[in-house]
C-alpha cells in the first residue's frame, strides 16, 4: 500500500480531482428521481403543464451537467492512472537495473519482469478503476438510502435492511468464490503443465510409445478441471438471481408499506415512484462496487509484489578506494571462500593463487565445481564471503563498479546479444569504439568472416537476444565485444565451447598475439584450451586441488590426469 | 506466437461456429434446456413493472388507495420475482455445463490430435504457442461462448419483449424511445472506431517496450558485466515516455463511452418524462396512467442496456471464434498418415538388428536439400558413430531411423521390413533412445526410470540405476527413489538428468540403440564412468551414437562424417585418419594449439 500513496503524491492534484467529479457526477444522477417525483405529483397531480416542462428541461440540464462532469473525472483518471504507472515503471527498472547478481539471483528475472509488466498494468488499470469508481458506486448506494429518508424515515427502514442484506451477498458470492476460483486456476496450471511437459517431451514419448497414456492422463487433469469450474459456477450464478429477489422483494414491501402512508396522507404517489427508483439503482452500483473491490484488492496484491522489490536493497557497496600498489600481481585471490547463501555449502573455499600480468590462466574442472564462481569474484559480480580479491593490487570492493568492470572484458557462458546492430552490440565494450578497433575484434574473435558477409556489414541488424545468429557465431560476437575495449583482463567463461575444435584453436592463437598483452583466464571442460596456459588451476567441488603447468599437473594431480585421459583415451597424443 | 506458421486465421466466422454447433448437438437437451429457461425469465422480469406500475396505479391519494385489488397484485408480483430467480439461476448452470463441457472436449481432441501429428509439425510450430492455443484460446473462447449463451440470447429477447411491452402500454412513447436509443450506439460505434488506432499504437508501443524489458532484465548479467546500466535506462526512458502519452489519449477517449451513452440515455428518459407527463394530462389519463409511466421509465432506462452488452458479446463471440478456429486448425491439422493394415506387428525379441538404409534422400524444406542418397548396411551388434560440426543433420538420420519422419524417397529397413510396413510402436519399441535434450516427466525418480515399463519391480529398477551409474546420487536425494521432480526434473542438474535417462533406456533393454549426444552435458570423468556402462549396454545391440566429442566415438565400426548435410566421408577411425580428410583435421584440431 505504501508503494500507492508515494506514486498518488506525484498528481495529487489529479487524484482528488477525479473522485471529486465523480462524486458530483453521482450526486446529479441521485437527483433525478425527485425531479420525476415532482413532475409527477406537482406536475401531473396539478396540471400543471409548465412546471412539466421546466422540470423535463432540469432533467436534459442535469444530463449534461453530469456528462462534463464524467469527462473530466475520466480525464483525471486517466492521466493520474498513466503517469503513475509510467514513474513506477522507470522506478522500478532504474531500481532493478542497479541490482548485483546476488540480488538477480535472488529474485529471479522472469520475476523481475512479471513485476516490470503484468504487475504494473494491473496497478494501473486498478488506480484507474478506484479513481473512476471507488467513489461513485458508494455514494449512490448510501445517496439512495439519504434521500429514501429525506422522503419518508419509516420506509427508509427498508433500504437500511435491504442494503446491508444485499452487501452480504454481492460480497459473500464474491469472496466465496475467490477460493474456489483459485483451484479452478490451480488446476488449469495443471492441464497447462501437462500439455507443456507431452510437447517438450514428444521425441522420448513416442520413442517409447507413451502416446494413450498420456492422452488418459490429460484427459484426467481436464475432466478434474472442469467439474470443479462447474461447482464454482453454481456458486457464482447465484449472485443475480439472490440480489434480483432481494430487490424486488424490497420494491414490494414498499408498495405494500407505502399503499399505507399514502393512504393515511404521510406519502405522495410521486414520491412512492422516486422510492422505487431509488431501490432500482442500489443495485447495478453494489455490483459495480464489488467488481472494483475484486480488481482493486489484485491490483494491491501486484502493488505490494511491486513494493517488495522496491524496498529490496540494490546497488554496491564500495570501501574506501585504496592505492594500487606498484608492480602489485593483476589478480589475487587471498584466501576467498563463497557461499551464495548464509549458511550454505561453499560453493568456492579457501582459494588462494595470484597472477601476474599478462599471463593465462587456465581453469578446469567438472560441472559444479565452481570455475564459474571463481571467475565471477574478479569483476565482482559477487563479494567474497570471506578473503579478499585484489585486481592491480586493490580490492575489488574499493573500486567503483563501473570502473573495475571498465578493466575487464568478460565473455559469458551463454552468449547473449542485444537488438541493434553488430556495431550497437559491439560497441557496449567501449561506447566510442572506431571502426577500425570493431574489425580489430572480429578479426581476433574469429567473426570477421562472417561479419563482412553479412549485408550492411557492422550495421547488420541484430534481433532480439541475436535469433538471427547461430550458436557459433553469438558465441564469437560477445568473444569480440569483450575485446573492443581491450581490458586488461579477458574472461573467458566455457566460450569456446559452442565453436568447433578448428575455430577453438585459431581463437587462443590469437588472443596470444594481442599487444596490449592482457591477463586472461579461460575456463574450460577441454584439456586442450588450456594446456598452454602459465596457470592451471583445477578446481574440484569448490576447492583448488591442482596448480601448476600441464606437464606438472599430470604428474601430480589425480583429477587432472583423469580429466585428460579421459578426453584423449589411449593416450595417443598425451 | 500468435504469427506461427500454422496458417493465418482468416477461417470465415460462420464456418467455425458450424464446427461449434456440431459440438453444441452433445448437449442438445441441456441447450434446449436453457433456450425455455431463458424466454421464461426474459417475460417474467419484464412483467414485474407492468405489475408494479399496475400497483402504484392503485396507490393515487390519501383515502383513494385500492387495498382490495392491491393485495393480489403484490402476492402475484412475489411469484413472478421467484419465477425469475430460479429460472435465471437453472440457466446459468445450464449455461456452464455446456461451456465449460464443450470447452472440455476442444481440449480433449486438440490434445489427442497432437498425440498423432508428425513431428514435422510439432517441430515447426513452437511449444509456448501450441501450448497457449490448447490453454489460453481455449480459455478465451470458454469466456466468450459463456458470454454469448447468457447474454446474446436473453439481450436479444429482451429487447424484442421490452418493445413488445412498451408497444402494447403506448406506442407513441415507444416511438420517442425507438427513435432516439440508436443514437446511443452510433456514439459508442463512433468512439469505438476512433479508438480504435489509438489501442493499436498502445499495443505496439506495449510490445516494443516488453521487448526491450525482456531483453534488459532477462540479460540483466550481461547489462551489468558490461556497466550498461545507464543507457539501458535512458532507452527504457524513451520508449516509457511515448508509451505514457498513448495510453493516456487511448484511455480516456475509450473511457468517454459510458458516459456519453449514459447521456443519450438520460435524454431518453427526460423525454419519456416529458411525453409521458403532458399525455396523462391531455388525455386525462386514457392512454397513460402514473403507474405506467413510471413503468415505462423503468423500460426506458433498460432498454439500451441490452443493445450495449451485444455489441460488447459480439465482440467477445468473434474473438472466441478466432480462437476456436485456432484450435480447429490443431484438431483437423493433417496426421501422421496411418499405418497400413497389413502392417507388421513385431515384438522387440523378434528384431534381430539389421539395419539398412537404401538411396535414402529427405530434406525438411524441398527447397533445401539435406540428406542425399544415403546408403548403410548393418548387421547386429554394430556400431554408427555420427559426427560432424553443429547442425550439420546428424539429428536427422536419427529422426529418420525413429520415424519421426518419412524419408522423401528410398528405405530404411530393420530385420529386413520397409519400417513404413510395421507398426510405429513396433519400430519404436525396438529402440532405446537417449537425447541431449534430457527430458523427465513430473513424478518420482522411481517413476521416471519406469516410464517404459510401468510394471518393473523395485530390483529391476535399482538394478539399471546402478548400470547408469545414477544410484549413488539418487540414494542421497532427499526420499532417494521416491523424490517427487518437479516438470523437467527440478532441482538434478543436467548430469544428473541425462543419468536418470540412460537408466530409463537401461530398463528396456531393446535390441537397437540410438544415443543422440547422450553425454554432451556429463563432464568427461563421469563420461568415462558412463562410457563403461554403455559399453555393455551397446554390447550385441545394434547402436547409433551421435557425438560431438571424438573420444567417445573411436571404437565405432562405422563412422559417418556428415557436413552440411552429407555424408563426406564414411570408414572406420584408422580409415580416416589415413585418409587425411576432414574428420582428421577435426581430430587433430583437438590436439594441436
Amino acid at each position: 500500500m505504501k508503494v500507492f500513496f508515494r506514486f498518488f503524491k506525484l498528481y495529487p492534484k489529479e487524484s482528488i480531482l477525479a473522485p471529486l467529479f465523480k462524486l458530483l457526477e453521482a450526486c446529479f444522477d441521485l437527483l433525478v428521481p425527485l425531479v420525476v417525483a415532482v413532475i409527477v405529483d406537482q406536475g401531473v397531480g396539478e396540471g400543471n403543464r409548465s412546471l412539466i416542462i421546466q422540470m423535463s428541461l432540469v432533467l436534459v440540464l442535469l444530463a449534461v451537467v453530469g456528462l462534463s462532469c464524467a469527462l473530466c473525472a475520466q480525464y483525471f483518471a486517466a492521466k493520474s492512472a498513466i503517469g503513475t504507472a509510467a514513474r513506477l515503471r522507470h522506478e522500478l527498472f532504474a531500481h532493478m537495473q542497479a541490482f548485483t547478481y546476488a540480488q538477480t539471483d535472488c529474485v529471479g528475472t522472469s520475476t523481475m519482469i512479471t513485476r516490470m509488466t503484468s504487475d504494473i498494468n494491473q496497478v494501473q488499470s486498478g488506480i484507474n478503476m478506484t479513481l473512476r469508481l471507488f467513489l461513485r458506486s458508494p455514494i449512490i448506494v448510501l445517496g439512495a438510502m439519504l434521500m429514501a429518508f429525506t422522503i419518508h424515515t419509516r420506509l427508509a427502514l427498508i433500504f437500511v435492511v435491504a442494503i446491508p442484506l444485499l452487501s452480504v451477498v454481492v460480497f459473500g458470492v464474491m469472496l466465496g468464490g475467490i477460493p474456489l476460483f483459485k483451484r479452478v486456476q490451480s488446476r488449469l496450471d495443471h492441464v497447462t503443465a501437462v500439455t507443456r511437459e507431452n510437447l517438450a517431451g514428444v521425441r522420448v514419448i513416442r520413442a517409447f510409445c507413451k502416446e494413450e497414456e498420456e492422452i488418459e492422463a490429460f484427459d484426467r487433469a481436464n475432466k478434474e478441471q472442469t467439474s470443479l469450474q462447474n461447482k464454482a459456477g453454481i456458486l457464482s450464478s447465484l449472485m443475480n438471481p439472490l440480489t434480483y429477489v432481494i430487490v424486488n422483494f424490497a420494491v414490494i414491501l414498499l408498495i405494500r408499506q407505502g399503499s399505507v402512508s399514502v393512504n393515511i396522507g404521510g406519502l405522495t404517489q410521486g414520491e412512492l415512484v422516486a422510492l422505487v427508483n431509488y431501490m432500482g439503482q442500489i443495485l447495478v452500483e453494489l455490483v459495480k462496487l464489488a467488481s472494483t473491490i475484486f480488481l482493486v484488492t489484485k491490483a494491491v496484491a501486484c502493488g505490494n509484489r511491486i513494493g517488495a522489490v522496491l524496498n529490496m536493497p540494490s546497488g554496491t557497496d564500495v570501501l574506501a578506494a585504496e592505492a594500487a600498489e606498484p608492480g602489485s600481481a593483476a589478480v589475487t585471490f587471498e584466501n576467498v571462500t563463497l557461499a551464495y547463501h548464509r549458511g550454505s555449502h561453499p560453493s568456492l573455499e579457501n582459494i588462494e593463487f595470484s597472477v601476474q600480468r599478462g599471463q593465462t590462466v587456465g581453469i578446469i574442472g567438472g560441472t559444479g565445481s565452481g570455475k564459474s564462481s571463481l571467475v565471477n569474484l574478479i569483476p565482482r559480480f559477487y563479494d567474497a564471503t570471506e578473503g579478499r580479491v585484489l585486481v592491480n593490487g586493490r580490492d575489488v570492493r574499493s573500486y567503483e563498479p563501473q570502473d573495475l568492470r571498465r578493466l575487464i572484458g568478460v565473455v559469458p557462458q551463454k552468449a547473449e546479444l542485444f537488438r541493434g546492430s553488430i556495431r550497437s552490440n559491439l560497441c557496449w565494450g567501449k561506447a566510442n569504439a572506431t571502426d577500425e578497433e570493431l574489425w580489430c575484434a572480429l578479426e581476433l574473435a574469429q567473426a570477421a568472416d562472417f561479419v563482412r558477409e553479412k549485408e550492411g556489414m557492422l550495421d547488420a541488424p541484430v534481433e532480439q537476444k541475436g535469433r538471427n545468429f547461430s550458436g557459433g557465431q553469438k558465441q564469437r560476437l560477445t568473444i569480440a565485444r569483450a575485446l573492443v575495449g581491450a581490458p586488461e583482463i579477458l574472461i573467458l567463461d566455457d566460450s569456446a565451447s559452442a565453436l568447433d575444435f578448428v575455430t577453438d584453436a585459431r581463437l587462443r592463437g590469437a588472443l596470444r598475439t594481442l599487444e596490449h598483452q592482457p591477463t586472461v583466464f579461460v575456463i574450460s571442460q577441454r584439456t586442450s584450451s588450456i594446456r598452454h596456459a602459465d596457470l592451471i588451476v583445477v578446481l574440484e567441488d569448490g576447492r583448488v586441488v591442482g596448480m601448476g603447468q600441464h606437464k606438472e599437473l599430470l604428474d601430480i594431480c589425480e583429477t587432472y590426469r583423469e580429466i585428460h585421459m579421459s578426453q584423449f583415451k589411449g593416450g595417443e597424443e598425451a | 506466437m500468435k504469427k506461427s506458421a500454422l496458417k493465418k486465421t482468416t477461417v470465415p466466422f460462420f464456418a467455425t461456429v458450424k464446427k461449434v454447433v456440431r459440438y453444441l448437438a452433445h448437449y442438445r437437451i441441456l441447450f434446449g434446456l436453457s433456450l425455455l429457461l431463458a424466454t421464461v425469465s426474459v417475460i417474467s422480469l419484464l412483467y414485474l413493472p407492468v405489475l408494479t406500475g399496475q400497483a402504484i396505479d392503485l396507490i393515487v391519494a390519501p383515502g383513494k388507495v385500492d387495498f382490495e385489488n392491491l393485495t393480489p397484485l403484490l402476492t402475484r408480483g412475489l411469484v413472478v420475482i421467484g419465477i425469475t430467480a430460479l429460472s435465471q439461476w437453472f440457466m446459468s448452470i445450464c449455461n456452464n455445463r455446456i461451456t465449460f463441457g464443450i470447452v472440455r472436449r476442444l481440449r480433449q481432441d486438440a490434445f489427442v490430435s497432437i498425440q498423432k501429428l508428425p513431428l514435422s509439425f510439432l517441430d515447426k510450430h513452437p511449444v509456448g504457442g501450441l501450448v497457449s492455443r490448447v490453454i489460453s484460446d481455449a480459455d478465451q473462447f470458454t469466456d466468450g461462448l459463456l458470454m454469448g449463451f447468457s447474454q446474446l440470447f436473453t439481450g436479444v429477447l429482451t429487447i424484442l419483449g421490452t418493445l413488445g411491452f412498451m408497444l402494447a402500454l403506448n406506442p407513441w412513447l415507444t416511438l420517442w424511445v425507438v427513435l432516439v436509443t440508436p443514437l446511443s450506439l452510433f456514439v459508442a460505434s463512433f468512439i469505438a472506431k476512433r479508438t480504435h488506432q489509438m489501442f493499436q499504437k498502445q499495443t505496439e508501443t506495449r510490445g516494443e517496450q516488453t521487448a526491450l524489458i525482456d531483453e534488459m532484465i532477462g540479460s540483466h548479467k550481461t547489462v551489468v558485466a558490461f556497466s550498461h546500466e545507464d543507457e539501458a535506462l535512458a532507452e527504457f526512458d524513451e520508449v516509457n515516455d511515448r508509451l505514457e502519452l498513448v495510453s493516456r489519449k487511448a484511455t480516456f477517449f475509450s473511457s468517454l463511452t459510458n458516459p456519453s451513452t449514459r447521456f443519450v440515455n438520460n435524454l431518453v428518459y427526460a423525454g419519456v418524462a416529458l411525453i409521458g407527463a403532458l399525455m396523462i394530462l391531455g388525455t386525462d389519463g386514457d392512454m397513460l396512467t402514473v403507474g405506467l409511466l413510471s413503468c415505462f421509465l423503468t423500460y426506458a432506462n433498460q432498454y439500451t442496456k441490452p443493445f450495449n452488452e451485444i455489441s460488447g458479446v459480439i465482440t467477445e463471440l468473434q474473438l472466441a471464434m478466432t480462437c476456436a478456429a485456432r484450435l480447429f486448425e490443431l484438431i483437423e491439422a493433417q496426421p501422421e498418415p496411418p499405418e497400413p493394415e497389413d502392417a507388421e506387428v513385431l515384438a522387440p525379441e523378434d528384431i534381430n538388428g539389421r539395419v539398412s538404409l537404401r538411396a535414402v534422400c529427405f530434406s525438411y524444406d524441398p527447397e533445401k536439400e539435406l540428406i542425399q542418397n544415403l546408403n548403410l548396411s548393418l548387421h547386429k551388434g554394430q556400431r554408427v558413430a555420427i559426427v560432424g560440426p553443429t547442425g550439420c543433420g546428424k539429428t536427422t538420420v536419427i529422426n529418420l531411423l525413429m520415424r519421426f519422419y518419412d524419408v522423401d524417397s528410398g528405405e530404411i529397413s530393420v530385420s529386413g521390413i520397409d519400417i513404413r510396413h510395421m507398426k510405429r510402436h513396433s519400430l519404436r519399441n525396438a529402440y532405446g533412445m537417449v537425447l541431449q535434450d534430457t527430458w523427465l516427466s513430473a513424478g518420482t525418480v522411481k517413476e521416471n526410470i519406469a516410464f517404459g515399463r510401468p510394471d518393473a519391480t523395485n530390483e529391476e529398477i535399482v538394478a539399471a540405476a546402478k548400470a547408469a551409474h545414477a544410484d549413488s546420487f539418487i540414494r542421497r536425494l532427499p526420499d532417494g527413489y521416491n523424490t517427487q521432480l518437479s516438470e523437467g526434473g527440478g532441482m538434478l542438474s543436467q548430469g544428473q538428468k541425462q543419468l536418470l535417462c540412460i537408466a530409463r533406456v537401461f530398463l528396456c533393454l531393446p535390441p537397437m540403440l540410438i544415443l543422440d549426444e547422450a553425454t554432451s552435458s556429463i563432464d568427461t570423468r563421469t563420461e568415462l564412468k558412463i562410457q563403461n556402462a554403455f559399453a555393455d549396454l551397446m554390447e550385441g545391440r545394434t547402436s547409433f551414437i551421435v557425438a560431438h566429442r571424438l573420444s567417445t566415438i573411436k571404437e565405432a565400426d562405422v563412422i559417418l562424417v556428415m557436413k552440411n548435410g552429407r555424408i563426406i566421408e564414411q570408414g572406420d577411425h584408422k580409415t580416416l585418419l589415413k585418409q587425411g580428410g576432414f574428420y582428421a583435421e577435426m581430430y587433430n584440431s583437438q590436439f594441436d594449439s
